[in-house]
């Protein structure tokens, strides 16, 4: 066995309703490590491709949003455990990205994902409320998932940013797509390979590479949208980006800017950031 | 309206089915018993300093099971030495994200050995393994996953305050629910970064036993859980211990007092979680088929050892009848015998002693005037068992209206407005549950609201989530577990904590 | 005593409800909470049943069963190797029993009465405007007394749910109680199709109409569409028959469909008629099963029981 063995090469691809497609378009862009080298050509994500996420997000939020907050909960610590196998590819692909502490990125990325997994059936105690209305009435306030969501992803810290976006957002209930980092997409292929084996079902996370410049727009201005969460959007797109919100009155979320990796960055209140809250009247008579 | 005269209830006759249920044994070969075992202390198995030990039982066939160490003064001793210890080096200094992935751990191993511990809990406890593996264990998994994530958001629950555990917790835990009691103590405690010593029922010792060794495989730091063996006299020196700061308790209201009064001027933080007599109202509207369930449920679940359990049964005048008739058909489909068959509804009463004080509440029901009707059944040969009972003619002052029997037996009694439901319900020193059956939502809420019980449920039964706050008004009990409200007893804070 | 003889003698003359009877009967009908309901159900379903009770249960399936083929393309060919899996479901095993019944489209009941003459198999035809019930109501009258002068020993009719869920009950049960005239003494089944009923209230409520206007049974499905037969809703329609049994002395049986493909789930609903109704309904007289690809499920599992292996489709003939 003298001779160099040669590996088998991933081939990076879209993740859709629970899949793994190429682009409709055919098209796909080379990923660079932080060095030069050729890492991988990424799937180039069309308009038609994100039409095609944000149809299977639909389909698959009512039955997700409708499972018990302590499913959820499970399922989201399942994909921290195979998160936690497969660090060791995680760590490479940060360290081809430039990433400074890839282990320490890594392992702040996994515990984030078990924290927020340990919210889905706390939030409602901590949110929610019983009011005291002046009246024979009984009146509760419960928070709910708004529905589809769209996050595009921060250029940088590419596993721990998208993670700290991506968890709190469907551990109540939504479904997501996401735009993925252009230039360090890779970390976020590995997380849909984790989350495919972790029976989150299909369709809950929906995961698109491509030229952000490119699928910005598409998304901000869909209508089956509820919600865009525009931390990874260019500064000078910004302001469109809210004016499209406005057709259908999506909710606008981005991150703070705190540092990612101090508590700052975590908060149940990134949770109901991306719900709405009901409140239920019914009068309490013999 | 053409109708034919409506069908004469014949007496019970013996039925005799056409088709039969075959034998449908779960087996037992997946527990592994030991001949004995030693005290859990300090990480590690150890033979006890008193060098006794007690036989535990099956009571459902009588057969002894195993040996388990009676824990004296010095055990106990080193058993809180040992949690002390642990506290101060190990657990309390720990960030509540590790601390939650050592709990993360234990409810992912209570799923992948439910099937050992569920069979080992009916083994143990008398009660079907239907029930152990579906709810007990369920449960006990679902609640260490709850709390897991609570152990790193402390401050999320009571904000401003500065939530710090306090210290070393005792607890002791009743037989009806061994598995998930201990779930219901350890769980709430080591989130909150307390350690623990526990002490698990007398005739229910194995499946904390088990839990151990779970403890030793998750890794946890030895002596944050620990589990002395033992009856009354041990744990009476748990909880009166000079170095336990916390003392948790759940059985009889009767022995809540004494350690009530034991833990008088001590400073130590208390929660009990008692006996109750709680009523399970039925109206006229109600959906009559599922409030057979639920008061079905409500009574004969885990034998009616259970401290909500619906053992009076108030029913609203204009439908007594009809929901009897219903009552006694529902009695004649439960199926009562060997806890291990996976058919079985009704187990193995606990114990010799559980069923002499069935016995004799059940003869004074009897003697008091109550009219008692049986499922007819056969019962094996050994171990303990009790037929399902129903008493109607029952009033308010029968000793079956005012004590917890603690058994298969329903008291039935009537009421004809809600006002007058409301009465009967709360005339009594317990307070830990009630149920109200009825189609009107508006109703639901008012009699919600004027039950003087700690867990209200409405057209339902028995019904538990770890993060819905359980336990008692009055006599049956102060301090809630499950919820946010669960972490408070176990937590310190800025501007005290009772 | 040939089975409509036997049926005859368990259904005595059923009690005579008018309309507006009927129309208290349904709004007085119990009410039903989903979720208890649902939860006895799993509860049921959870029973283990083993070795000789299962092989009790399997044989009972088959004889409960009405082989059902219900679409456009039938021919009389089909027919004809229906009938003969049905009345034998196993060439191999004379053990096997015959199905209860055939249930098939109208203009196909002389071929299948031919085939199945004398064998104990009954013929059970759809009629009046299977499966959306609607169209004139002479025709869908007209097509039941066809039926019956065909040869039909069993009819199944469907409840007109467009006039039940806009809540006339009393067209409705106008229009069954004509159908029960035009059906004669002939064995009659109303289908509720509660997969379209939207809630369990409704089924009770339908169950109480149908039964109230002298059904011989009722029954879950059409098959055509989902949700088709479910056990909460086989469950709800059982309490129902109880309690008109209770109510009137006469008993109305259950017939489940559509949907039903394993043995696993057939034994369920015989578990559920057991528990709620007594040993005294489990018998072809009072529960039905229709279904299809069922039948080979529960030979494979017969001889799985028997040999303690694990079978292969490809020993059991398709028809």
């Amino acid at each position: 066995m003298s001779e160099q063995r040669m590996p088998v090469r991933r081939t990076a691809k879209l993740f859709i309703g629970g899949e793994f497609p190429r682009s409709e378009s055919g098209r796909s862009y080379e990923v660079h490590a932080h060095d030069g080298r050729l890492l991988a050509w990424a799937a180039r994500a069309s308009r038609k491709d994100l039409r095609d996420a944000v149809r299977a997000a639909r389909a698959a939020q009512a039955d997700w949003g409708g499972r018990t907050a302590s499913n959820r909960g499970q399922i989201l610590y399942r994909v921290a455990e195979l998160m936690e196998g497969r660090r060791g590819q995680f760590e490479q692909e940060l360290t081809d990205a430039g990433a400074v502490d890839p282990v320490r990125g890594v392992s702040a990325a996994i515990d984030r994902w078990v924290w927020y997994a340990g919210w889905a059936d706390k939030v409602h105690q901590v949110l929610g409320a019983t009011n005291p209305v002046a009246g024979p009435y009984f009146n509760f306030t419960i928070p709910e998932p708004t529905g589809v969501v769209g996050i595009v992803a921060p250029e940088d810290q590419a596993l721990l940013g998208l993670v700290s976006r991506l968890a709190p957002a469907i551990v109540s209930g939504n479904a997501a797509v996401v735009l993925a980092s252009e230039n360090a997409p890779l970390p976020a292929v590995t997380l849909t390979e984790v989350i495919a084996t972790s029976d989150v079902p299909g369709g809950v996370i929906n995961m698109l590479t491509g030229f952000t410049r490119e699928l910005v727009p598409w998304l901000a201005g869909h209508m089956d949208v509820n919600a865009i969460d525009i931390t990874g959007v260019p500064e000078d797109m910004r302001a469109d980006v809210e004016v499209q919100s406005a057709e259908n009155v999506k909710r606008v979320v981005r991150a703070d800017g705190a540092d990612i990796f101090s508590p700052a960055a975590q908060s149940p209140y990134l949770v109901t950031a991306l719900m709405e809250f009901k409140t239920v009247w019914h009068p309490m008579g013999a | 309206m053409a109708r034919i005269e409506k069908r004469e209830r014949e007496a019970p006759e013996r039925r005799e089915p056409v088709w039969e249920y075959a034998t449908a044994p779960e087996s037992s070969d997946i527990v592994r018993l030991e001949d004995r075992y030693g005290l859990f202390i300090g990480g590690e198995f150890v033979e006890p300093k008193s060098g006794k030990y007690f036989p535990t039982i099956n009571p459902a066939t009588e057969e002894p099971l195993s040996e388990v160490a009676e824990a004296g003064p010095e055990d106990v001793d080193l058993a809180v030495k040992a949690a002390r210890e642990a506290q101060e080096q190990h657990w309390r200094g720990l960030p509540g994200a590790e601390r939650a992935k050592y709990i993360f751990r234990i409810a992912r191993a209570l799923q992948e050995r439910a099937r050992e511990f569920a069979v080992l809990e009916s083994m143990d406890g008398g009660k079907p393994i239907k029930e152990s593996r579906d709810v007990d264990l369920p449960l006990a998994a679902a609640h260490f996953f709850y709390y897991a994530g609570w152990a790193d958001k402390l401050e999320y629950a009571f904000p401003n305050r500065r939530p710090r555990p306090l210290g070393v917790a005792g607890q002791v835990i009743p037989w009806n629910f061994p598995m998930l009691m201990a779930a219901w103590k350890i769980a709430p405690a080591l989130a909150t970064g307390n350690t623990i010593v526990l002490k698990p029922a007398e005739t229910t010792p194995l499946t904390a036993l088990l839990l151990a060794q779970v403890v030793q495989d998750a890794e946890l730091p030895p002596g944050v859980v620990n589990i002395v063996t033992g009856a009354g006299e041990t744990g009476s020196l748990l909880v009166t211990h000079p170095d336990v700061n916390k003392v948790a308790f759940t059985g009889s209201t009767e022995v809540g007092k004494v350690i009530r009064r034991a833990l008088a001027g001590t400073g130590k933080r208390l929660t009990l979680e008692l006996g109750g007599k709680a009523a399970n109202i039925v109206f006229d509207d109600a959906p009559l088929d599922q409030a057979v369930e639920g008061v079905i449920n409500g009574i004969f679940f885990n034998q009616g050892h259970v401290c909500c359990a619906g053992s009076r049964l108030l029913v609203q005048e204009p439908v007594f009848e009809p929901l009897l008739d219903k009552l006694k058909d529902r009695l004649q489909t439960l199926r009562v015998g060997d806890p291990l068959d996976k058919n079985t509804d009704v187990g193995a009463i606990n114990s010799r002693q559980q069923l002499q004080k069935i016995e004799e509440l059940v003869a004074s029901g009897v003697q008091e005037g109550a009219e008692m009707y049986q499922a007819e059944c056969n019962l094996p040969e050994r171990g303990f068992w009790f037929r399902p009972t129903l008493f109607t003619n029952v009033s308010q002052s029968h000793r079956i209206a005012r004590e917890e029997i603690f058994g298969p037996v329903l008291s039935i009694l009537t009421f004809r407005t809600p006002a007058e439901a409301v009465e009967k319900a709360n005339n009594t020193p317990y307070g830990l549950s009630a149920g109200i059956w009825t189609d009107k939502g508006s109703r639901i809420l008012w009699m919600a609201a004027r039950m003087e019980a700690g867990v209200v449920w409405a057209n339902t039964f028995n019904r538990f989530d770890p993060s819905s706050p359980f336990g008692g008004y009055k006599e049956s009990g102060f301090g809630r577990e499950g919820g946010l409200h669960g972490l408070e007893p176990y937590l310190d804070f800025d501007g005290g904590g009772e | 005593m040939s089975q409509a003889a036997e049926i005859e003698r368990r259904h005595p003359t059923p009690v005579r409800f008018n309309a507006k009877e009927a129309a208290r009967l349904v709004s007085r009908a119990a009410a039903v909470d989903a979720v208890g309901l649902e939860e006895r159900a799993a509860s049921l379903a959870k029973r283990s049943i083993k070795r000789d009770s299962k092989l009790w249960a399997l044989d009972l399936v088959i004889r409960s069963m009405d082989l059902t083929t219900l679409e456009g393309s039938d021919t009389v060919g089909k027919i004809v190797a229906m009938c003969a899996k049905a009345v034998r479901p196993n060439p191999v095993d004379s053990s096997i029993p015959s199905v209860a019944a055939v249930c098939i489209y109208p203009h196909l009941v002389p071929v299948a009465a031919g085939q199945l003459k004398n064998t104990g198999v009954n013929v059970a035809s759809v009629a009046g405007g299977f499966p959306s019930g609607l169209g004139p109501l002479d025709a869908r009258l007209r097509e039941v007394r066809e039926v019956v002068e065909l040869g039909a020993d069993e009819i199944d009719i469907v409840l007109n749910r467009s006039l039940f869920l806009g809540g006339q009950y009393a067209q409705a049960f106008e229009e069954l109680a004509a159908a029960r005239e035009a059906a004669g003494d002939t064995h009659l089944k109303v289908i509720l199709e509660t997969g379209e009923l939207g809630s369990y209230d409704r089924i009770r409520q339908a169950s109480v109409l149908a039964m109230a206007a002298g059904a011989d049974f009722i029954k879950t499905s059409t098959g055509k569409i989902q949700p088709a037969a479910t056990l909460p809703a086989a469950l709800c329609m059982m309490e129902a028959a109880r309690e008109f049994f209770h109510e009137t002395g006469r008993q109305v049986g259950v017939k489940v469909a559509g949907g039903i493909r394993q043995s696993k789930q057939a034994i369920q609903y015989l578990v559920l008629v057991y528990e709620t109704l007594g040993p005294e309904w489990m018998t072809p007289d009072l529960f039905r099963i229709g279904a299809s690809t069922l039948l080979n499920d529960v030979l494979m599992q017969i001889d799985k029981e028997r040999t303690g292996r694990y079978q292969s489709p490809d020993y059991y003939t398709i028809d």
